[in-house]
């Protein structure tokens, strides 16, 4: 079985966010960027499924040069072969997922994980419009998958619980945290991973419905009260919450 | 064409949720720009109350019937609600950002092809152009979108947009039995958490990190949210080192919250965990250390030992509420 997994270079959590001269990036001095955590759940996912059911496994990227970076550590945690579908040009959810979708049918992967969203522009949405535009089965923000034959079961996290889904292949799945525990690549991993190939191609082109307009930090908090040291201050910090913020 | 409005409304247990309430309002002050307007659609077998929706501007209501669509179908929900926009010539689309909503508008999005702003916080419309603030990074940044073309869908964060208090109005309520419901991606079960609020929907949460010093003292932080009726929350250094549950993590890779009250316990506010709460109305911060960057963004701090202030608090809460 072919199984794909869809990665993308973000930075990292711990980043402070800066905008830009353009006012509508960040700037990206003094930013590390990581492959996106949630990713790394789906690309555990790949190589566990890989190593119950058979078959191998490829990463497929789109952006620039610098997600090269997050590929090969996909590589070195196990990913079979890769392709970076190279646009460096911002796009839309809707016209990322229109190039993962025509790329994943190109390699006929059957089924495909993703991050359940990616940690810089927080949509949640490519996996399951991929899912849309292959005619694919979907089950999104995945924390218990298990697939046996053609059968799929897996466990979605909603507010108060977990929805248990029932689909079958073709799917996508999109990994939240807790679905497993990633490994971290290995020596030998890291080197067998610089002498797999990236296959380089354009990302096939589509039209953005969403423009940026611009990209603003908010609003600083004004600096609240410390209402005092230890436990005498408690009153008051009822009375507050009481009369001011009337929150209780 | 596109002088219809179209609201989609979850509904749990056969109860409509609070952000759908937040989102007819929102549809309607839309509608109200260009005098459009605004229908529901929900799905379901039986469902309380669909006729107040008109209480908050829905004009009708697309029932569609079934035992089957009482818990979600991603097929037949996305299959039904693309339909319903193209019959209707609907060009706004509102879902709520609910597990539900994120699952579905994106497959509506691509279906339809169409415009899709997730999570949206703010939007300016003037009855033609339409554009949204989001918040991207966690929350560290916002980003203005306009959004183009013939549909355009939004999900909005809930507790962010009123719902406000409802007119008289009752909305007519179409009922569209539905025979067909795809299963190929179905829902089997719905297993309940012993958690009876979840941080993402609650308007009061309490969390504990580190400085809670281990699993045993979390009853502390249980009990403080058990009487403000609260959910519990926790940061990502805790869900790590597995003292708590990752679903009731707050932060970048947990969930945004924008609750009425956080309440924060030994929590120091590592960048990624304010990310994911600096939007709360209220803050209060409880920390030894007074130099803690969560007192950056706290209404309220207090610089002191959780383990007295908090037994403190919980006693004053107890004896206001008496009163």
């Amino acid at each position: 079985m072919k199984i794909a997994v869809c990665v993308s270079h973000v930075p990292d959590t711990a980043a402070k966010i800066n905008i830009g001269a353009d006012g509508k990036t960040i700037d990206p001095n003094g930013v590390t960027y990581v492959v996106n955590p949630y990713d790394e759940f789906a690309i555990e996912e790949a190589l566990k499924t890989k190593e119950a059911a058979g078959g191998e496994v490829i990463a497929i990227s789109l952006g620039g040069e610098a997600n090269k970076e997050t590929i090969r550590k996909a590589l070195a945690m196990g990913v079979d072969s890769a392709v970076l579908l190279k646009d460096d040009n911002y796009r839309d959810s809707l016209s990322v997922a229109k190039a993962l979708a025509e790329e994943i049918k190109a390699q006929n992967a059957e089924l495909v994980f993703f991050g359940k969203q990616s940690v810089d522009f927080d949509n949640s949405v490519v996996g399951q419009m991929t899912a849309e535009l292959l005619n694919y089965n979907c089950v999104s923000v995945v924390v218990s998958f298990k697939l046996e034959g053609n059968k799929i079961t897996a466990e979605r996290e909603i507010e108060g619980g977990k929805e248990v889904v029932e689909t079958s292949l073709p799917a996508i799945i999109t990994a939240q945290k807790g679905l497993n525990e990633p490994r971290y690549a290995s020596l030998k991993g890291i080197m067998a991973a610089k002498k797999k190939t990236i296959e380089e191609k354009p990302a096939a082109a589509a039209e953005n419905k969403v423009e940026v307009l611009g990209l603003k930090k908010p609003a600083a908090k004004q600096a609240g009260k410390i209402i005092g040291s230890d436990a005498t201050a408690v009153p008051e910090l009822v009375r507050l919450l009481k009369e001011e913020a009337k929150v209780i | 064409m596109g002088n219809k409005i179209l609201v989609f409304i979850e509904q749990r247990d056969g109860h409509i949720k609070k952000s759908s309430f937040e989102a007819a309002k929102t549809a309607s002050e839309m509608a109200a720009k260009t005098g459009a307007e605004v229908e529901a659609l929900l799905f379901g077998s039986s469902v309380e109350g669909m006729e107040k929706l008109g209480g908050y501007g829905v004009k009708k209501v697309f029932f569609y019937k079934n035992a089957e669509l009482d818990l979600y179908s991603t097929k037949t929900y996305t299959e039904l609600t693309s339909k319903q926009i193209t019959d209707s010539g609907a060009g706004i689309v509102l879902f709520a950002n609910t597990a539900m909503g994120k699952d579905l508008a994106p497959r509506v999005a691509a279906r339809t092809d169409s415009a899709l702003g997730m999570d949206v916080v703010a939007y300016v419309y003037d009855g033609n152009d339409l554009s949204v603030t989001r918040p991207v990074f966690a929350g560290k940044a916002l980003m203005d979108l306009k959004l183009t073309g013939a549909v355009k869908i939004l999900t909005l964060r809930p507790n962010v947009f009123a719902a406000g208090a409802a007119s008289a109005d009752n909305a007519e309520v179409a009922v569209i039995e539905t025979a067909s419901v795809d299963s190929s991606v179905k829902v089997a079960e719905v297993k309940k958490s012993d958690e009876k609020l979840d941080v993402a929907e609650a308007d009061i949460i309490v969390s504990g990190g580190r400085g809670v010093k281990g699993p045993e003292h979390f009853h502390l932080v249980e009990e403080l949210a058990a009487l403000l009726g609260a959910a519990t929350g926790a940061s990502r250094a805790v869900v790590d080192a597995g003292w708590r549950p990752h679903g009731e993590q707050v932060g970048q890779t947990g969930k945004t919250v924008s609750p009425t009250l956080y309440i924060a316990l030994g929590i120091s506010g590592a960048i990624q965990h304010l990310a994911g709460m600096r939007s709360s109305k209220y803050i209060v911060a409880i920390n030894k250390d007074k130099d803690a960057p969560i007192f950056q963004v706290a209404d309220y701090g207090i610089t002191g030992d959780l383990f007295e202030v908090v037994p403190a608090l919980i006693e004053e809460i107890k004896k206001v509420k008496a009163h």
